[in-house]
């Protein structure tokens, strides 16, 4: 059986061009970036190179890149560097939306003592920059907002928003890790401080990152050590992945516009597919401002695991943001912040695609989900009447704490 | 990943007994679309014999909730219903060659529904049965239900009560009236803080602050890489020094707060920390 790969914002399969560019400094090309001997030091103009790569990328200059171990690290740095840069500066601004990498590091530092504000997103997970205004004050060391959403795939105004702050002169940070090799970013027109990206959601390893850090900004290195990165990022070069990276963003720049056409024409193909052939079935997000390869689709009535199970039986991988496949007992944040009613969140599916899929695949998910749909909801001992019933009974506390 | 057996995969994917019996004898409901399961399950039952003839089910839930039910269905046909409420949760587990841990709560609804029909068919009002203080909000938990599971599955943590029940997988709030609820059916006693001895002699106290320092603060800084070192007691003064990743750390100001917090609890309410 084949495997149809459809959770690309999860992670993407290594792009064979990276691969061959990579496997040379797997082999005979071992050497240390930093030894003084050419067999080693050779090195450091391969990595520079793929800096330049990354850097040309999203419009950086050389010196702006530098390479992480992931987008969390690159998150995490970002953040820690700019609690470290402005001391007296206690609050924190970011969204309810954000990767657990900004979420989870912003939660840690509210245990520090530091005031987070997390901005609410709409139904269909939009920002609302007025939100933003009303709590921007003397105080705040940092605005941390993610490009786009991986469950949702929605795009945040981050130029407009990254303008504002710049005349506030507050500090910026995007996560922009389900962005990069997507959609088209150029930081000379988008005045961000810093920016994050990883290497695995765009075709390279899984083990590298990179940050982006505009010119002037104050920097605090986060993993502290050797003098690599230019002081910025102590540890041995991961020099492998990093040409990996490098090769992986040369690859998006020269395909971006066509592959976005491709993965657009193919996403709405299979949305509006399943939204034909599946009844009381909705789409999770703002469609007009979303990536182009993901789409976040709700089937009321039966639970994401079992969905995904049965896609599963047929090769389909995909991802939920049900209760079940949460890793917890609680659904996606991500949804619960949208306001989607717990019953769609159950529900959720989020197909994202890559370059590597195919129109044939597409038309074997389109073929195949309405089956499984259809067997789950004989089983489910819910339908549209019986969902009446339930809303109208209390609210029970889950319910009450979005509404 | 699904860590499930090869059976719960069976009656996942080819369920046994799926539907609704036309005018059952009993009808158990239990779950709810909020909680992310639920399950109703219908019974034809002898009046005569009190045998179940049949039993059909209708799941909304994941992959072991679905087999859960279905398991529950194969389990009780043809039994009577004083042998069929001999079957546990674990039974239904066992019967599927075992769950996952964190997916037990779904043969424990599996049990609860297999309850609910039975009072349903001997004519005991809901009302009666769903009495009880609720614990968790996320997904309305019962004291008695708490109680009941954790006794019959001999939990002792709450982890395995949020397992088996759901009971603190949301918000957390409960998690500590939980565990006071396993104390009490366990009766472990609850480890006591050190109570703060009265009147010190100078002798006694700077013992007592380099014991608190190496025994509660020393281990926490270590952990994140840092250190701290004592340097001088002046009777309610205590100079200190922090050391490694704790040197210049922007958060140094929050650490020494709670260096004198944990002192204050220990030692003494007038303990004051200097940084030198």
């Amino acid at each position: 059986m084949n495997t149809i790969y459809l959770d690309n914002n999860a992670t993407t399969p290594v792009a064979p061009e990276v691969l061959d560019e990579m496997l040379p400094y797997l082999k005979e090309l071992y050497g240390n970036p930093s030894s003084m001997h050419t067999f080693g030091g050779q090195l450091h103009e391969k990595v520079e190179k793929a800096r330049s790569k990354v850097a040309q990328l999203i419009g950086a200059e050389l010196d702006e890149i530098i390479f992480t171990s992931c987008g969390t690290e690159s998150d995490n740095t970002a953040i820690m560097s700019a609690v470290e840069s402005f001391p007296n500066k206690r609050h924190i601004i970011t969204t309810r939306v954000e990767h657990p990498a900004v979420l989870n590091f912003c939660k840690h530092l509210a245990r520090k003592g530091f005031r987070v504000t997390y901005l609410p997103v709409n139904n269909y997970g939009q920002l609302n920059i007025d939100d933003l205004l009303k709590v921007l004050d003397e105080d705040t060391a940092l605005v941390s907002i993610m490009y786009a959403n991986n469950e949702s795939g929605v795009i945040f105004p981050i130029a407009e928003i990254a303008e504002i702050l710049k005349k506030r002169r507050i500090l910026f940070h995007t996560d922009a890790v389900q962005a990069v090799g997507k959609i088209p970013i150029d930081v000379n027109k988008l005045p961000v401080d810093m920016l994050s990206l990883s290497g695995h959601k765009l075709h390279a390893p899984k083990g590298v990152g990179a940050l982006y850090v505009r010119k002037g900004t104050r920097f605090h290195p986060y993993i502290i050590g050797g003098h690599q990165e230019r002081g910025r990022r102590a540890g041995t070069e991961n020099v492998a992945s990093i040409i990996g990276l490098g090769k992986a963003c040369e690859l998006a720049m020269k395909n971006l516009s066509d592959e976005i056409n491709y993965l657009k024409g193919l996403r709405d193909k299979l949305e509006n597919a399943l939204l034909k052939s599946c009844p009381d079935a909705s789409i999770n997000g703002d469609i007009n401002n979303r990536l182009p390869n993901t789409t976040n689709l709700s089937f009321e009535y039966v639970e994401g695991e079992a969905i995904l199970l049965r896609l599963n039986e047929y090769g389909i991988c995909a991802s939920s943001g049900s209760a079940c496949t949460s890793g917890s007992l609680e659904p996606s944040h991500v949804l619960r912040a949208m306001g989607v009613p717990f019953t769609a969140i159950h529900g959720s599916i989020r197909f994202s695609l890559s370059r590597y899929n195919t129109e044939a695949e597409i038309d074997r998910v389109i073929e195949i989900m309405p089956l499984i749909i259809k067997e789950l909801r004989l089983l489910s001992p819910f339908g549209r009447d019986k969902l009446e019933q339930f809303l109208h009974s209390p609210k029970s506390k889950f319910l009450r704490k979005i509404s | 990943m699904w860590e499930y057996t090869k059976k719960v995969r069976d009656y996942f994917l080819h369920p046994k007994n799926i539907g609704e019996i036309e005018n059952p004898d009993a009808v158990g409901e239990v779950g709810s679309i909020v909680c992310g399961d639920a399950l109703r399950l219908t019974l034809k039952i002898d009046r005569d014999t009190n045998r179940i003839q049949d039993a059909k089910f209708q799941t909304f839930g994941c992959a072991s909730a679905i087999a859960s039910s279905s398991a529950l269905t194969e389990l009780i046909k043809g039994k009577t219903i004083d042998e069929a409420m001999q079957i546990s949760n674990q039974d239904i587990a066992e019967f599927l060659g075992g769950l996952p841990k964190e997916k037990m709560h779904c043969s424990v609804m599996g049990r609860e529904a297999l309850e609910d029909a039975i009072a349903n068919f001997k004519g005991i009002p809901k009302a009666v049965k769903e009495e009880g203080k609720l614990v968790c909000e996320c997904f309305d938990v019962t004291e008695e239900k708490i109680r009941k599971v954790a006794i019959e599955n001999r939990l002792t943590t709450v982890d395995e009560v949020t397992d088996y029940t759901k009971a603190g997988g949301g918000c957390g709030e409960c998690r500590e009236e939980i565990e006071a609820i396993l104390r009490d059916i366990w009766s472990v006693k609850v480890p006591e803080k050190p109570a703060i001895p009265k009147k010190l002699t100078n002798l006694q106290k700077i013992a007592l602050i380099q014991e608190v320092i190496e025994r509660e603060i020393r281990p926490r800084l270590q952990a994140d890489g840092g250190d701290i070192e004592l340097i001088d007691i002046d009777g309610n003064r205590v100079m200190i020094a922090l050391r490694g990743m704790c040197t210049g750390c922007v958060m140094s100001d929050v650490t020494i707060n709670s260096i004198q917090d944990k002192l204050k609890e220990l030692v003494s309410e007038g303990i004051v920390v200097e940084v030198h």
